[in-house]
């Protein structure tokens, strides 16, 4: 039972700490606009770097969906609502989803270890005793990038899934779906709740992942196993909560 | 800044632990003015520690540590952070950002703490860079560097601001001879020119009292021996004659602490 309880408190206090650095980090978010470059280059690291990954996973999970779907929707003569079946799978659930998970091992993974070695290597205290706060100078550049960044990388990941590559490339070139009805029934089916939904969800996942991502990196032990522990922690830590979030969100989406 | 107070640096009754842990238990220091001041003492005795107190960066549970007569753990976040734009620190990786060069590494004190235009700020870290001999390496990223010159851009850097006292944590450590020997010149070098007042902490005792003023040597959470250099190495002190003829027993036990041997070995036997 005390086993329990100090699980329990455990947990508390390091949700607790976790809310105060957040606290801190949307403090020095209004001084950081004042110098866009320092967000500009953090969106190239955990944006741009990302879109390779991000553009071959939603190509595949399109190919994927339109495949599967073609062949159940078939079996009633409704091969014609594939391009509705993708397109709603993709922008309510699986491109904010999937695009989270792949965000967290790809640039929350990076964020952490790329702080925790900051940490390690006394980097962080050389800026402390340079004046300089880590963390509006290190710190919340990453973490707003993060966040802007989200939405963006999961409405590649549904272009990619529904058009180019993916769901078109199956259903229409492959196994000859028109491509009239799949585009013109996308456009019926499709509407802006859809859409705002998607990039919402999108936009909350980038926010946990990037705070959960600066929250272990920055706190991480100056050690090699203290470096691992929270780069393992982020991924583990992020993959978790997007899954749990999305059920919340889908909660409350849902009409 | 009080000049007319010799002392720049003064610590009194500091009491510190980390844990269980007591690394200090009650220690007096005093740092004068324009000089360079060696802290010695074995490893683990928590010479980077009063670095640390000084810089703010940890607080003592008893005790102050007084910077230019300012209680350096009373002061508010903004003003701690502009007590030290007057302290510079080198650590004992060097801790250069390691996605930046040379250059903008030295630079980014200047950067983030003036509004300087790119041309003085420029003039100003070439200059830094040449006083260590570094200016042709200003392009290079740090893990380009070997761990000598590190050390160097980390004094450029810790310079940059022309900061009142520098502190170097273990300067030293895993450096060949020439590196030692153009470091230790560096220290010295810099703080008469640029009339600074340097803390050296290390446990290299011969190297760092040939350039120190005075030294402090801490052990056992106390100040066992402190004076001149040449008041140190005469000193008869068990802690001193141990460190200066790197014998294995003495106050450091060659042994941590353990059961007696027999009991080890025998057991239940006995």
């Amino acid at each position: 039972m005390s086993g329990v309880l100090s699980i329990v408190q455990n947990f508390l206090s390091g949700l607790g700490r976790a809310q105060f650095f957040l606290l801190q980090v949307l403090a020095s978010i209004p001084a950081l606009l004042l110098r866009p470059r320092l967000i500009v280059q953090q969106l190239y690291y955990v944006g741009q770097l990302s879109m390779v990954i991000i553009v071959l996973a939603g190509s595949f999970v399109g190919m994927v969906l339109a495949l599967q779907g073609y062949r159940t929707l078939i079996r009633f003569g409704a091969e014609e609502s594939l391009g509705v079946f993708v397109a709603l799978v993709i922008v309510r659930e699986l491109g904010p989803v999937v695009t989270a998970l792949l965000f967290a091992g790809r640039a929350g993974s990076a964020l952490a270890a790329e702080l925790g070695l900051m940490r390690a290597t006394d980097q962080l205290s050389a800026m402390e005793m340079m004046a300089v706060d880590p963390v509006r100078r290190v710190v919340a550049p990453r973490f707003l990038a993060g966040v802007i960044a989200m939405p963006l990388l999961a409405s590649i990941f549904a272009v990619m899934s529904i058009g180019i590559a993916g769901g078109h490339a199956i259903g229409v070139e492959l196994l000859g779906v028109d491509a009239g009805s799949y585009w013109s029934q996308i456009r019926g089916s499709v509407e802006l709740d859809d859409i705002t939904d998607g990039l919402t969800k999108a936009a909350v996942f980038g926010f946990a992942v990037t705070w959960i991502a600066v929250y272990q990196g920055f706190h991480a032990e100056p050690t090699s196993e203290g470096v691992a522990r929270a780069t393992t922690s982020t991924v583990v830590i992020s993959s978790l909560s997007i899954l749990a979030l999305d059920f919340i969100l889908t909660a409350f989406m849902f009409k | 800044m009080n000049a007319s107070d010799p002392v720049l640096v003064r610590a009194r009754g500091v009491h510190f632990a980390h844990g269980p842990r007591v690394i200090y238990d009650g220690v007096d220091i005093d740092i004068p003015r324009g000089k360079v001041v060696a802290i010695m003492g074995p490893s683990g005795t928590g010479k980077t520690t009063l670095l640390r107190l000084i810089g703010g960066q940890w607080r003592p549970n008893q005790g102050t540590v007084e910077f230019d007569g300012v209680d350096v753990h009373t002061l508010r976040r903004g003003a701690l952070y502009e007590l030290r734009k007057r302290m510079g620190m080198l650590f004992q990786n060097g801790a250069l950002l390691t996605d930046l060069t040379v250059f903008e590494n030295v630079a980014f004190p200047m950067r983030e703490q003036t509004r300087l235009p790119e041309s003085m700020i420029r003039d100003l870290v070439l200059m830094k860079l040449q006083a260590v001999g570094l200016r042709g390496a200003r392009d290079l990223y740090p893990q380009q560097l070997s761990g000598g010159m590190s050390r160097r851009v980390a004094l450029a850097r810790a310079i940059a601001l022309d900061p009142d006292l520098v502190m170097y944590d273990e300067p030293f450590a895993g450096q060949d001879p020439i590196s030692m020997g153009v470091l230790m010149r560096l220290i010295r070098t810099l703080n008469d020119a640029l009339g600074l007042t340097s803390i050296v902490v290390s446990h290299d005792l011969q190297e760092v009292l040939s350039i120190a003023d005075y030294g402090y040597m801490v052990a056992d959470g106390k100040v066992q021996v402190q004076g001149t250099p040449d008041a140190i190495r005469q000193s008869d002190h068990p802690w001193v004659k141990q460190f200066l003829k790197g014998e294995p027993d003495g106050p450091v036990a060659f042994h941590y602490k353990a059961p007696a041997f027999a009991t080890d070995l025998l057991g239940d036997a006995r």
